[in-house]
C-alpha cells in the first residue's frame, strides 16, 4: 500500500506540471498584451509597467519564475485588481466555493446512491422507472436552465428562499441543490446499474442460501461492491462541481473562486485565470489521486493490477 | 450492414435486427426519437418557417407577450426580435456544434483507442498514459482560457470542445478492440498480408460501430451542454449568431418581466438534451443481447 501511496504521489507530479506548463505558454501565446485596453500609454510608461510585472524578460525565464512562485504558492499580482495577489484572491474566495461544492457533493452522494438502490431493488416498477426518469432530467436539464426557475418559483413568487448573495443556512440550499441534481442523477444511475448487476452475482446467491434475507444480503454484502463504481466517480464529480460552480455562483451572486474567474477571464486577467485554472487543477488532481487510494484501500485487487 | 446481415439468408437474425426490435420496444427511446425528428426539422427548416428574420429588431413591438394573433408565437424580445425565429436560430448553432464537435472527437477518439488497442504493449501502454494525463486536466478551464486567449470564434468552440470529449471514446474504443484483436478474422487479414493501418481501418473499425454508435448519441448531448454552458458565461457564440445557451443567458435576465423569453429556449434545450440522452440508453440496452428484460 505504501509503494502504491507513493508511486501514485509521484505520478501527480508531472501532471501538474503539464497543467502548469500549458496553462503559462497558453496565456502567452494570445495576441496582445493585458495593457492593450488602455488608453494610449506612453511607450516609456509602458515598458515601466511591463518591467515591474517582469515581461520584458525572455518567456523560459518568465516561466521559471512563476513555476517558482507556484510552488511556493504564488501566482503572483492580478492585473486587474491591481494591488492584489491572485493568491489572496483565492485564499479569501475558495472557502465559500469549497462549503457549496461539499454540501452539493454530500446532497448528489446521499441523494444519488438512495435513488440508486431504491430503483434497483424495484426493477422495471413503475417507482424504478419514475426514478430513473427523474435521474435523466437532472442530467438533460442543465443547471443554468434549472437555477432561474427554482429561483422565480421559491424566492420570487413563494419568496421562501432568497434569491442569491451568501448569507445565512437558507442561502446555500437552492445553490447547493441546483449544482449537486446532475451529479445525484449520475450516481443514481451509476449506483443502479452496479447494484443490479451485483445482484445477479454468485456471491450474494450464496448468501441468500445461508438463509440471509433480501434486505441482509443486501445491505451485508451488496452495498461494499455496489458503491466502487461511485466511489471511482468521485473523481469527475469534483471537476464537475467544479465547473457547476462557476455558473452557478455567477446566478446566485455567491462571492465565491468561480465569479472571480468569470470575471478575471471576461477582463482579461491572465495572472487570476492563470491562477484559477492551475488551483483547480491541483484540486482535480489531488481528488483524484485520493479516490484512488480510497479505491486501493477498500479492493486489494486493484493495487496489484497496477 | 450487409455484412452482419449476411445470414439472413438461412433465416438467421442478425444481431442489428435484433436490436432494432429491442429499441422498437423501448417507448421512452421511440418516443424521443420522433421528438428529436420533429425538432431538428423545425430547427432546419427554421429560416422558411418563421415569418420574421431572427435579427431583425422592431423597438415599437419590445419585449410582447407571445400571442397567435400578433404574428409572434413566442413573442419578442427586448428588442422586438421575434423569439421563434431566434429559438430556431439557436438551435441551428446548437445542433450544428453538437454533431460538428461529437464529429471531431469521434475522429480523434476512435482512431486513438483502436491503435492504442491494436498494436498493445509499449505503444499502447504510452498512448493511454496520455490519455489519463489530460484526464486529470481541468478541460472546461482550459476551454474558457482558450476563449479569452483567441476570442470568442465558433470555429475554435467546435474544436476546443470537440479535443475534450475525445478521451472516453478513446477509452472505450481500446478496451473494444482488445477484445477483439485475437479473433480470427484478424489473424486471416494479418495472414493475407494486409498492413496493420488496413487491418485497423477495414476491420477493427467497423467491428466497434456498436459502440460507437451508442457513445456518439451520448456524446452529442453533452457537447451541446458544453456549448451552451458557454454561450451563457457570455464565452460562447456572439451576436449576430445565437444559440440555445446564449438565449437562456438573456431570458434569465429578464424572466420576471418577461417569462417567455426563458421558457421557449430552455424548453428546446433541455428537451433535444432529454431525447438524445433517452435515444443513447435505449441503443445502448438495445445493442447489448443481455439486457433483454431491461427496459432502461
Amino acid at each position: 500500500m505504501l509503494t502504491f501511496t507513493l508511486k501514485r504521489l509521484l505520478s501527480a507530479i508531472p501532471t501538474l506540471f503539464l497543467v502548469v506548463a500549458a496553462t503559462f505558454f497558453l496565456i502567452r501565446i494570445a495576441p496582445g498584451g493585458p495593457f492593450d485596453s488602455e488608453r494610449n500609454l506612453p511607450p516609456d510608461i509602458r515598458a515601466n509597467i511591463e518591467r515591474s510585472y517582469h515581461l520584458d524578460e525572455p518567456l523560459l525565464q518568465q516561466f521559471g519564475r512563476y513555476l517558482k512562485g507556484v510552488v511556493r504558492g504564488d501566482f503572483g499580482p492580478s492585473y486587474y485588481y491591481r494591488d492584489r495577489d491572485v493568491s489572496e484572491l483565492i485564499a479569501e474566495s475558495f472557502p465559500v466555493s469549497f462549503t457549496l461544492g461539499m454540501t452539493a457533493l454530500l446532497l448528489a452522494l446521499l441523494g444519488g446512491v438512495t435513488a440508486g438502490v431504491f430503483a434497483a431493488l424495484r426493477r422495471n416498477s413503475f417507482s424504478d422507472h419514475a426514478v430513473m426518469s427523474l435521474a435523466m432530467s437532472g442530467i438533460s436539464i442543465p443547471n443554468f436552465v434549472l437555477a432561474p426557475l427554482l429561483v422565480l418559483l421559491f424566492a420570487v413568487h413563494l419568496q421562501w428562499l432568497p434569491a442569491g448573495g451568501w448569507r445565512g443556512l437558507g442561502s446555500v440550499v437552492l445553490p447547493a441543490f441546483t449544482l449537486a441534481l446532475p451529479q445525484a442523477a449520475y450516481i443514481a444511475r451509476l449506483t443502479r446499474a452496479s447494484l443490479l448487476d451485483i445482484l445477479g452475482s454468485d456471491f450474494l446467491r450464496t448468501a441468500r442460501a445461508k438463509g440471509l434475507s433480501r434486505s441482509q444480503a443486501v445491505w451485508r454484502h451488496a452495498m461494499k461492491p455496489t458503491l466502487m463504481p461511485v466511489i471511482s466517480y468521485l473523481g469527475p464529480a469534483t471537476a464537475a462541481l467544479l465547473t457547476g460552480s462557476v455558473v452557478i455562483e455567477q446566478i446566485f451572486q455567491i462571492p465565491g473562486l468561480g465569479r472571480y474567474f468569470v470575471t478575471g477571464a471576461l477582463n482579461r486577467d491572465y495572472t487570476l485565470v492563470m491562477g484559477v485554472v492551475i488551483f483547480y487543477g491541483a484540486l482535480i488532481i489531488v481528488m483524484n489521486l485520493l479516490v484512488d487510494l480510497l479505491y486501493a484501500w477498500l479492493d486489494p485487487r486493484s493495487r496489484r493490477r497496477q | 450492414m450487409n455484412k452482419h446481415g449476411a445470414n439472413d439468408t438461412v433465416g438467421g437474425r442478425s444481431l442489428w435486427q435484433n436490436a432494432g426490435e429491442r429499441l422498437r420496444r423501448n417507448k421512452a427511446a421511440m418516443f424521443s426519437l420522433w421528438l428529436l425528428l420533429f425538432f431538428v426539422v423545425l430547427v432546419v427548416a427554421g429560416p422558411w418557417l418563421a415569418q420574421h428574420d431572427y435579427t431583425q429588431t422592431n423597438l415599437s413591438l419590445g419585449s410582447t407577450a407571445p400571442s397567435l394573433a400578433g404574428g409572434h408565437w413566442f413573442g419578442t424580445d427586448a428588442l422586438g426580435r421575434d423569439v421563434l425565429a431566434r429559438t430556431l436560430a439557436g438551435g441551428r448553432i446548437s445542433l450544428l456544434v453538437g454533431l460538428v464537435a461529437t464529429l471531431v472527437s469521434l475522429l480523434i477518439g476512435v482512431f486513438w483507442g483502436a491503435v492504442a488497442g491494436y498494436c498493445g504493449g509499449r505503444v499502447d501502454a504510452l498512448m493511454m498514459r496520455f490519455v489519463d494525463t489530460l484526464y486529470a486536466m481541468p478541460f472546461m478551464f482550459f476551454v474558457i482560457l482558450l476563449m479569452v486567449v483567441f476570442g470568442r470564434n465558433i470555429l475554435l468552440i467546435f474544436v476546443a470542445i470537440g479535443a475534450i470529449n475525445w478521451l472516453d471514446m478513446a477509452r472505450i474504443v481500446r478496451g473494444q478492440t482488445i477484445g477483439l484483436r485475437h479473433r480470427e478474422f484478424i489473424q486471416a487479414a494479418t495472414l493475407m498480408g494486409a498492413g496493420t493501418l488496413t487491418i485497423i481501418v477495414r476491420h477493427v473499425i467497423p467491428n466497434l460501430l456498436g459502440v460507437v454508435v451508442v457513445y456518439v448519441t451520448l456524446t452529442i448531448p453533452q457537447v451541446m451542454l458544453v456549448e451552451s454552458f458557454l454561450s451563457y458565461l457570455g464565452l460562447g457564440v456572439q451576436e449576430p449568431f445565437t444559440s440555445w445557451g446564449a438565449l437562456v443567458n438573456q431570458g434569465a435576465l429578464e424572466m420576471e418581466t418577461a417569462p417567455w423569453l426563458l421558457v421557449f429556449p430552455a424548453l428546446f434545450l433541455a428537451g433535444t438534451l432529454f431525447c438524445f440522452n433517452f435515444i443513447g440508453d435505449g441503443l445502448r440496452d438495445a445493442l447489448d443481447a443481455k439486457s433483454d428484460e431491461d427496459g432502461w
